[in-house]
């Protein structure tokens, strides 16, 4: 866990966010450190999602601010919030990783070539490299024989896959997944967060939102109860997800989960 | 009444040298001007994007013919003399531009926003996510729309007939002012449009197989 010796490799202070008068995230503070996986549960809308895409500023956020390795996200400095440039935002952006729930693959190009898209134009790799480098992590999520496949020619556990070796091909600091096994059929989910438990293992740095509390249960450092936009709970999945939590919320989301996928 | 035709024959092939020519020019100019501005009015800056908008909606909501018109006898009083070859061109241009513009807009934004989004993700700038994700995707679903506006092209081109420009429409015209042919005449042109269009089609079929995303 993240403590005054041990600086923060995430370091979200009071971020703040409104969608019009909406208050989506209150304040939100939460610190990760490096290898750590935290997963984010909670009802939806409780801001799981935006509170992950501020992390990478696919969402900006007005209040507070989020640093990686003690760099600013999004904006120049917290206390001015003046955007950063276009070509900072992408350089930022390629140093976390991001998985979508609906995979999100380029569907023109193979699933060598989604791997190999950010590690040519933003790495600067040349081709060859970048494919080695594809194939590579294709073998790590068992697609080796996939390279030249097309998206819509694969399953979505496979994409999915692929989308995991899209995002830790460019060697991300820290790896954002948003329900990355929502969207599929119960029998490919397996196949998906076993992916997953092995990056863990590798030590990557991740930040989840799952709905699979077993797999939470098992694989994370820490969980995180958002409700409301904020954070209701923290702590080792043992304590966040015992019965007898004195969380009322956290309760009610627990005895209504349990109620619903057991 | 065959050796009439024959005779007229070189004559007509030159009408259609005109409607080719003239139907390549507008596809042509239309295409660049088309994509520029659609591309302007995507992802311009607002000033430009009110004007493709303020462009596109009065040229779509004027008949190609007025349009015509307009350019040949309206300009002149603006101090433009144009042909009426180079007149008509610019009309039909002005107009497939519009029709362009619309294809242009519609492909893009049929791509859905998870494909920007994870663009962004892996670090792309904006102009690489444009060239690199966004524009690959949309030549695609540009692709039917504009192919089927290409015939339409070649069809609309007989309209320059109107301002007297001898394309094959109104080599057909005369033809038949002087022999008094017209059905045999009249078929023989809807044979060549279609013949036209049929090539067309049939190319723009491959082409788009050629850019699916899946393979046969
Ligand atoms: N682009 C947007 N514009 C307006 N409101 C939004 C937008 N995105 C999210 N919201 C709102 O913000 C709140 C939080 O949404 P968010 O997607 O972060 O929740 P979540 O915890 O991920 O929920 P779920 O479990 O359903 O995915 C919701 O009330 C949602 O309606
Ligand atoms: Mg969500």
């Amino acid at each position: 866990m993240a403590t005054s010796s041990t600086p923060a490799l995430l370091d979200i202070a009071e971020v703040s966010k409104s969608f019009g008068q909406v208050a989506v995230l209150r304040s939100v503070s939460l610190q990760v450190a490096k290898g750590e996986v935290v997963t984010i549960i909670g009802p939806s809308g409780s801001g799981k999602t935006t509170l992950l895409r501020c992390v990478n500023f696919l969402e900006s956020y007005d209040g507070g601010s989020i640093r990686i390795d003690g760099k600013e996200v999004g904006y120049r400095d917290a206390g001015t919030r003046q955007r950063r440039s276009e070509r900072d935002l992408a350089a930022m952006r390629a140093e976390t990783g991001m998985v979508f729930q609906s995979f999100n693959l380029f569907p023109h190009l193979t699933a060598a070539g989604n791997i190999m898209l950010g590690l040519t134009k933003v790495r600067g790799k040349s081709s060859a490299e970048a494919r080695a480098i594809a194939e590579h992590w294709l073998g790590r999520v068992g697609l080796a024989h996939k390279a030249d496949s097309l998206p819509a020619e694969l399953s979505g556990g496979q994409q999915q896959r692929v989308g995991i070796a899209r995002a830790v091909a460019m060697e991300p600091k820290i790896l954002l997944l948003d329900e990355i096994t929502s969207a599929l059929d119960p029998e490919l989910v397996g196949e998906v967060l076993a992916v997953v438990r092995s990056l863990a293992e590798d030590g990557m740095t991740m930040v989840m939102v799952t709905h699979e509390m077993a797999f939470a249960r098992d694989a994370s450092t820490r969980i995180v109860f958002m409700a409301d936009g904020g954070v209701s709970a923290v702590g080792p999945p043992k304590e966040v997800l015992a019965a007898e939590t004195t969380n009322e919320r956290l309760r009610t989301f627990l005895a209504r989960f349990r109620a619903s996928h057991f | 009444m065959l050796s009439q035709i024959l005779y007229a024959l070189p004559f007509l092939a030159k009408g259609f040298a005109i409607t080719l020519w003239v139907s390549l020019l507008v596809v042509v100019l239309s295409l660049i001007a088309g994509v520029l501005l659609g591309v302007g009015l995507v992802y311009g800056p607002a000033p430009l994007r009110w004007a493709v908008r303020i462009f596109s909606d009065t040229i779509r909501g004027i008949p190609i013919l007025v349009l015509m018109f307009f350019v040949y006898y309206g300009l002149p009083a603006a101090g433009l003399h144009l042909q009426s070859f180079w007149a008509a061109v610019l009309a039909l241009t002005l107009f497939k531009t519009a029709q362009v513009v619309e294809y242009v807009r519609g492909a893009v934004a049929s791509i859905p926003k998870g494909q920007s989004e994870a663009a962004m993700a892996i670090g792309l700038t904006f102009r690489q996510r444009l060239t690199s994700v966004i524009f690959p995707q949309a030549f695609r679903r540009f692709l039917p729309p504009w192919i089927n506006g290409v015939t339409d092209a070649v069809k609309g081109s007989a309209l320059v007939s109107l301002l007297g420009i001898t394309d094959l429409m109104q080599a057909i015209n005369q033809v038949i002012g002087r022999t008094y042919e017209a059905m045999p005449l009249y078929i023989l042109g809807a044979l060549i449009y279609f013949s036209v269009n049929y090539a067309l089609s049939y190319a723009s079929r491959r082409l788009e197989r050629r850019f699916a995303f899946i393979r046969d």
